[in-house]
C-alpha cells in the first residue's frame, strides 16, 4: 500500500513537472469568481473579461478560474491553490475575498495579485474598482426626464458604500432635472433572485413608479417592465435581448481593457500594485445604446455622459444629507475616501438606510 | 381598484410554483414517502423547460419537457428509495444537489438569452370586464392547471378508490402489503407525479414567472413547498390557502418597503419563514386533526416480504 | 421488463459492509470516467487531479482537515438524532447562532484578551447552537410540531439574523461601511496546529474528539442503548421508561451544542470574524456525511474526509482543466447515490427478475417488529 503510495506521488510530481515546463514561457492569469458564471451578471462580465484577454494576448497567456467560492475559507483555498498552481497574476473579484486575498499575498510575494471593490493593498496586492456611480447619474436625469409621475422604482440588493453611492448619485442625477423626483426602494437582501426582483418591480410599480432601476444582477425586473409596457435600465450586462422596448439603457461593466492591460503588464514586468477607480472615462463603466427615448433625452445623456468623462464628478457640491445638514459646499467634490465608504443618503432619499 | 388587481395578481403568480410543488409532494406524502429532493426537481424542470421551449421556438412544448424532465428525475430518486429501499432523507437530499448541478451544467449554453413568456389568456369579452376579468380569465396557462390540479388531487384522494388505496398505504404500508396491494407500484406513481409536478412548477419559474435560464433560479422555492404540505397538514384545499398566504406575505413584504415603513428588510424577509413556523404551531396544537391526516409511514423504506 | 427485488438478509452482511464503499466507488469512478471522456477530458488525467493532489500535498491535506472539521462536527451531533428518530435538519441554523453567540466576547467587548477569552467563546457557541436548537425541540414536545420543517425555517431565519447584525448593530465601524464585525483579537482566535504547515486548527481536533466521546456514548453507555431504542420502537421505550420528550430535548441539545461548536470553531479559526455568509451550507452537507457515515460517529470521521476531499477535488480539476464548477457537483451527487445505493447491499440480497404478473402475496399477519427496525 504504502509503495503503491509513493508510487503514486512520484507519477504525481512528474507530471505536474512536465505540465509546468511545458507551461513555462506562457504566463498564467486565474480568476475567483464568487458567483457562477453563468448569471448573466457580476460574475458573467468578469468572466468575460477573462475571454477578452485571451482573446487580445493569445498564446502568450493561459487563463484559469474558480466559480462559485464562497468567501471565507474556501476563499482562503482558493487563492492559495491558484498560486501554488503557477498563476503569475490572481484577479479576486468580490469585496469578500480581501481578507484571504491579504493573507495569501502575504505568503506569496512573487505572485500579483489584484482585489476589485476592496480597501486593503500589499507589495504585491493591487485594488481595481469601478465608478459604477458616474453612470447611475446618467441614468437618474434620464429617469427623470422620461418619468411621467415623477417617481422611480429602485431595486436594490444589500446597503454597502457601493449601492448607497449608487442611489444618492441617481438621486442627484434625476434632481439636476426635476427637483421633486422621488424613488421608491426596495431591498430584496440578494444579488441574485430572479423571481424577488421581478415581484419586487412588480410592487414598485403597483405603487406608482413608472421606471424601473436595480442594483441586482438579474434581467427579471426588466422583463416586467417590458410587459407593463413601462421602462427600467439594465446593469452589469446589456440586457436589450430580454426587454427590446423597455430598456432605456445598461449600466455595463466592461473589465477587459483593465485585466488586458494588467496582464500585458506582468507579461512586460512592469506590474506594480495600483489603487485605480476606473470610470467612464476609462471604458470600465459603459452605458449600452440609449433606446426607447426621444432624441433630445438622448442627447442629454450623451452630453452629460461627456461632461463626465471629462472629469465631472457627479458629487461635486452643493449637497445636502438626507436630513439637510450640508455635505458638500458649492462647487465642492466629494473626495473617494468618503464615496468607498458612503453610509448615508443625500436629500430627497425617501427611505431610511438600513443600519 | 387596478392597484388591488395588480397586487392579487403578483400574488397569484408568486404563489402557483409553490402550490404545484406542493401538491405534487402532497400526493407523494400521502403515498409515505418524503421526498425532500423537490427544488432539485424543480430546478431541473426550469432548464429543461426553457431549453426545450428555446430550441423549438415555442413554449408550449418547453411546458411539456419541464413535466417531463420533472418526472424523469424523480424516477432516480423512485428507484434508490423504492427499489433499493435507500434512506429517503439522505437521498433526497442528494437528488437535490445533483439537480442544483446538473441543470448548471445542461444550462450552460442558455445562458443571457431571453426565453418566450406563455401568453396569458385572453378572452374576448370576458377579460376585459373591470376587476374580475383579468382576475379570472387574464392569466397565464399554469395558473389554470394548478387550480385545476388542486381540484383534481382533492377529488382523486378522497372520492376515488385509488386515492383511497394511496392513503392507506401511506398510513400503513403493511397492512396494504397484507391486503395485496403493490405498495411499491402506487408510490412510483406517486413519486414521478410529485416530479412532473415539481418540473412544472419549474417550467412555471422559467416559462412565465421569469422567462429565463439562470442558474439556481428556483432559489429556494422547493423548500417552502415542502413546508407548505406540512402546513397544510396534507389537506390539498389547505396548501392552497397556504400558498396564497405565503405569496401574500412575501409580496406584502416589498409591498411595506416601497410604502416606506421602516423596519430593517432582513425582518420582513425572514417574516414568510416566522409565519410558516407559527403556522405549524398552530395547526399541530389540534392533536386530533393531525393524527388523522399525517400519514403514519412517512419517510419509512417499505420492503415487500415473502 | 426486469424489477428488481429485495430480499432481506437475516443478519447483516459483514461482507458487504465492508465492501459496499469500494463497489460505490468503483461504480462513481466508471461513471465519471463516461462523463468526463463525454466533455472530452481524459478521466485518468482527470480522476489523479480530482483525487490524488489534493492528498499528496501538505498544505492540501491541512485544507482538507479545515473542510472536514465542521462537517464530522455537525454530522456526529446529527447522527444521534437521527438514531433516535428526531429529523433535525436545521443544524445550518444551530451553526450560525453558535458562530453569533460566541462572537459576542471579541466583538462587544474586544478589549477583554487572555487565556480565559477563548474557552468562554467555545462555550457560549455551544450554549448559542443548543438554545438555538432548543427552539424545535420546545416546539415538538409541547405541541407535537413537526421538528423537520421548523428545524428548517430556522435556518432562514439565523441567516438574515446574521446579515443583519454584520450590517448594522455590529458592524465594524472602521471597515468603510462593509458588512463585517471587527477583526478578532489574537486571543479570540482559534490557533493553527502546525502553523508552519499549514492553516488547520483545533476546529478539527475537536471534531476528532467529539467523535470518539458520541462514539462511547452510543456504544458503551446506556444513554445510547436509550437511544437507540426509543428510535427504532417509541412504545417499547415507554416500556422500559424511557422519555421520549427527554430524548427529543437530549437530542436536540446534543447536535445544537455541537453544531453551534462547529460554528464558533470556523468563524474564530478560519474566518476571524463575522460575515454575512459564514457557512457554504455545511449544515445541510452534514446531513449527507451523517447518513455516508451510517450514523457512526467514526464512520462519519471517514465520511467527512471523503465528502471535504471531494471538494477540494472538484476545484483541482476546475482550475487545472478548466472543467466547471457544476460537473464536480454532479460527480459528487454520483457518488452520494452510489454510496447510498450499495449500503442496501448489507441488509438485502438483490435479484433481478422478470415482470412479476403475479401479486404479492400478502403474508397476512401484520409483522410491525422488522418494519420498524429497517426505520431506524
Amino acid at each position: 500500500m504504502k509503495k503503491l503510495l509513493i508510487a503514486l506521488m512520484t507519477t504525481t510530481a512528474a507530471l505536474s513537472l512536465a505540465a509546468t515546463a511545458e507551461a513555462a514561457d506562457k504566463l498564467k492569469a486565474c480568476w475567483v469568481y464568487t458567483g457562477p458564471i453563468g448569471d448573466f451578471g457580476y460574475s458573467y462580465q468578469h468572466d468575460q473579461g477573462r475571454l477578452e484577454v485571451e482573446k487580445a494576448l493569445g498564446d502568450k497567456v493561459e487563463t484559469a478560474y474558480l466559480e462559485n467560492v464562497s468567501e471565507g475559507p474556501d476563499a482562503d483555498r482558493a487563492f492559495e491553490r491558484l498560486a501554488r498552481e503557477g498563476c503569475k497574476i490572481i484577479f479576486g473579484t468580490s469585496f469578500g475575498f480581501m481578507d484571504p486575498e491579504v493573507k495569501v499575498a502575504k505568503k506569496f510575494p512573487k505572485v500579483m495579485f489584484e482585489h476589485a471593490t476592496g480597501y486593503k493593498t500589499g507589495d504585491n496586492l493591487g485594488i481595481y474598482n469601478a465608478r459604477f456611480y458616474e453612470g447611475r447619474y446618467v441614468l437618474g436625469q434620464i429617469a427623470a426626464k422620461e418619468s411621467k409621475a415623477g417617481v422611480a422604482g429602485y431595486i436594490v440588493s444589500f446597503p454597502i458604500p457601493e449601492v448607497v453611492m449608487g442611489i444618492n448619485s441617481f438621486m442627484l442625477g434625476a434632481q439636476s432635472i426635476n427637483p421633486n423626483f422621488k424613488a421608491k426602494i426596495v431591498w430584496v437582501n440578494s444579488w441574485f433572485d430572479p423571481g424577488k426582483e421581478a415581484d419586487a418591480a412588480k410592487a414598485l410599480f403597483d405603487q406608482g413608479a413608472d421606471i424601473i432601476v436595480q442594483h441586482t444582477d438579474s434581467t427579471a425586473a426588466l422583463q416586467v417592465a417590458e410587459e407593463r409596457k413601462l421602462h427600467g435600465f439594465g446593469q452589469s450586462s446589456d440586457m436589450i435581448k430580454f426587454a427590446p422596448k423597455a430598456q432605456l439603457t445598461s449600466l455595463t461593466d466592461e473589465w477587459g481593457p483593465y485585466y488586458i492591460s494588467r496582464v500585458q503588464a506582468a507579461l512586460d514586468g512592469t506590474w506594480k500594485p495600483d489603487n485605480v477607480w476606473l470610470g467612464i472615462k476609462d471604458g470600465a463603466v459603459k452605458l449600452a445604446p440609449y433606446t426607447n427615448m426621444p432624441d433630445d433625452v438622448k442627447a442629454m445623456a450623451e452630453a452629460t455622459e461627456k461632461k463626465i468623462a471629462g472629469g465631472w464628478n457627479p458629487f461635486t457640491g452643493p449637497v445636502a444629507k438626507q436630513d439637510g445638514t450640508p455635505w458638500l459646499k458649492d462647487g465642492e467634490v466629494a473626495d473617494d475616501g468618503t464615496l468607498l465608504g458612503m453610509n448615508f443618503y443625500v436629500k430627497g432619499v425617501d427611505d431610511k438606510l438600513p443600519q | 381598484m387596478d392597484i388591488t388587481v395588480n397586487i392579487l395578481l403578483t400574488i397569484a403568480t408568486a404563489a402557483t410554483p409553490l402550490l404545484i410543488a406542493a401538491i405534487g409532494e402532497l400526493v407523494v406524502e400521502r403515498s409515505g414517502v418524503l421526498n425532500l429532493g423537490v427544488e432539485g426537481m424543480m430546478i431541473m424542470g426550469a432548464v429543461g423547460g426553457f431549453g426545450a421551449s428555446y430550441l423549438t421556438g415555442s413554449p408550449w412544448i418547453g411546458l411539456l419537457a419541464a413535466i417531463a424532465m420533472g418526472a424523469v428525475f424523480s424516477l432516480l430518486f423512485a428507484v434508490m428509495t423504492l427499489s433499493l429501499a435507500t434512506n429517503q432523507v439522505a437521498t433526497g437530499l442528494s437528488l437535490t444537489l445533483l439537480g442544483l448541478g446538473l441543470s448548471g451544467m445542461m444550462g450552460t449554453r442558455f445562458v443571457g438569452q431571453p426565453g418566450e413568456r406563455l401568453p396569458n389568456l385572453d378572452i374576448p369579452g370576458l377579460t376585459s370586464i373591470p376587476v374580475i376579468g383579468r382576475l379570472l380569465f387574464g392569466q397565464d396557462p399554469i395558473f389554470y392547471i394548478s387550480i385545476a390540479l388542486t381540484a383534481a388531487v382533492m377529488w382523486f384522494l378522497f372520492k376515488t378508490r385509488t386515492g383511497l388505496t394511496l392513503r392507506s398505504i401511506g398510513d400503513s404500508h403493511t397492512s396494504a402489503h397484507a391486503l395485496g396491494i403493490h405498495v411499491i407500484r402506487y408510490r412510483y406513481l406517486a413519486v414521478i407525479f410529485g416530479g412532473a409536478c415539481a418540473g412544472l412548477a419549474g417550467g412555471h419559474l422559467s416559462l412565465v414567472y421569469t422567462p429565463q435560464w439562470v442558474e439556481n433560479m428556483s432559489a429556494g422555492r422547493g423548500w417552502i413547498a415542502l413546508a407548505l404540505v406540512v402546513f397544510a397538514s396534507w389537506r390539498p384545499w389547505r396548501v392552497l390557502a397556504g400558498a396564497y398566504i405565503f405569496g401574500a406575505v412575501w409580496i406584502g413584504q416589498l409591498h411595506a418597503q416601497a410604502f416606506g415603513i421602516p423596519v430593517p428588510s432582513q425582518f420582513l424577509s425572514s417574516l414568510p419563514y416566522l409565519a410558516t413556523v407559527v403556522v405549524l404551531v398552530l395547526i399541530s396544537r389540534n392533536k386530533r386533526l393531525t393524527m388523522m391526516n399525517t400519514p403514519a409511514s412517512l419517510g419509512q423504506p417499505f420492503v415487500p416480504d415473502r | 421488463m426486469m424489477r428488481l427485488e429485495l430480499v432481506k438478509r437475516p443478519q447483516r452482511s459483514a461482507l458487504f459492509s465492508a465492501l459496499s464503499p469500494f463497489i460505490a466507488f468503483a461504480l462513481t469512478i466508471i461513471a465519471g470516467a463516461i462523463m468526463f471522456a463525454l466533455l472530452g477530458v481524459n478521466p485518468l488525467t482527470a480522476f489523479r487531479i480530482y483525487f490524488i493532489e489534493p492528498i499528496s500535498q501538505v498544505w492540501q491535506l491541512h485544507e482538507l482537515a479545515i473542510k472536514a472539521a465542521p462537517l464530522i462536527l455537525i454530522a456526529v451531533g446529527l447522527s444521534v438524532c437521527y438514531k433516535a428518530n428526531i429529523w433535525n435538519i436545521g443544524a445550518e441554523g444551530q451553526f450560525i447562532l453558535g458562530g453569533i453567540v460566541g462572537s459576542i466576547i471579541p466583538v462587544l467587548f474586544p478589549q477583554f484578551e487572555g487565556p480565559l477569552v477563548l474557552p468562554l467563546m467555545l462555550l457560549l457557541g455551544m450554549v448559542g447552537g443548543a438554545a438555538y436548537a432548543a427552539i424545535p425541540a420546545l416546539l415538538k414536545t409541547r405541541f407535537g410540531t413537526n421538528e423537520i420543517l421548523t428545524s428548517l425555517m430556522l435556518v432562514y431565519v439565523a441567516q438574515l439574523f446574521l446579515d443583519w447584525l454584520v450590517r448594522g448593530p455590529w458592524r465594524d465601524p472602521q471597515g468603510h461601511g462593509f458588512p463585517q464585525t471587527i477583526q478578532f483579537n489574537d486571543s479570540a482566535v482559534l490557533p493553527e496546529l502546525m502553523p508552519d504547515a499549514g492553516r488547520a486548527n483545533w476546529g478539527f481536533v475537536f471534531a476528532l474528539v467529539a467523535a470518539v466521546l458520541v462514539w462511547i456514548l452510543m456504544s458503551r453507555m446506556l444513554k445510547g442503548f436509550e437511544v437507540r431504542v426509543l428510535g427504532s420502537s417509541p412504545r417499547a421505550g415507554r416500556f422500559a421508561g424511557f422519555g421520549l420528550n427527554r430524548m427529543v430535548f437530549f437530542a436536540f441539545l446534543l447536535s445544537g451544542a455541537l453544531a453551534g461548536l462547529a460554528g464558533i470553531s470556523e468563524v474564530s479559526g478560519a474566518i476571524g470574524q463575522l460575515q454575512p455568509v459564514i457557512s457554504p451550507g455545511y449544515g445541510f452537507t452534514a446531513i449527507i456525511v451523517a447518513f455516508l457515515g451510517r450514523l457512526n460517529p467514526l464512520g462519519i470521521v471517514a465520511a467527512g474526509l471523503v465528502l471535504a476531499l471531494t471538494y477540494l477535488g472538484g476545484e483541482a480539476v476546475q482550475s487545472a482543466l478548466g472543467i466547471s464548477d457544476k460537473v464536480a457537483r454532479v460527480f459528487q451527487g454520483m457518488l452520494l447515490f452510489f454510496v447510498l445505493g450499495c449500503d442496501t447491499l448489507i441488509h438485502y440480497r438483490i435479484r433481478l427478475i422478470g415482470l412479476a404478473l403475479t401479486k404479492p402475496q400478502g403474508t397476512a399477519k401484520l409483522e410491525v417488529a422488522p418494519k420498524l427496525k429497517e426505520a431506524r
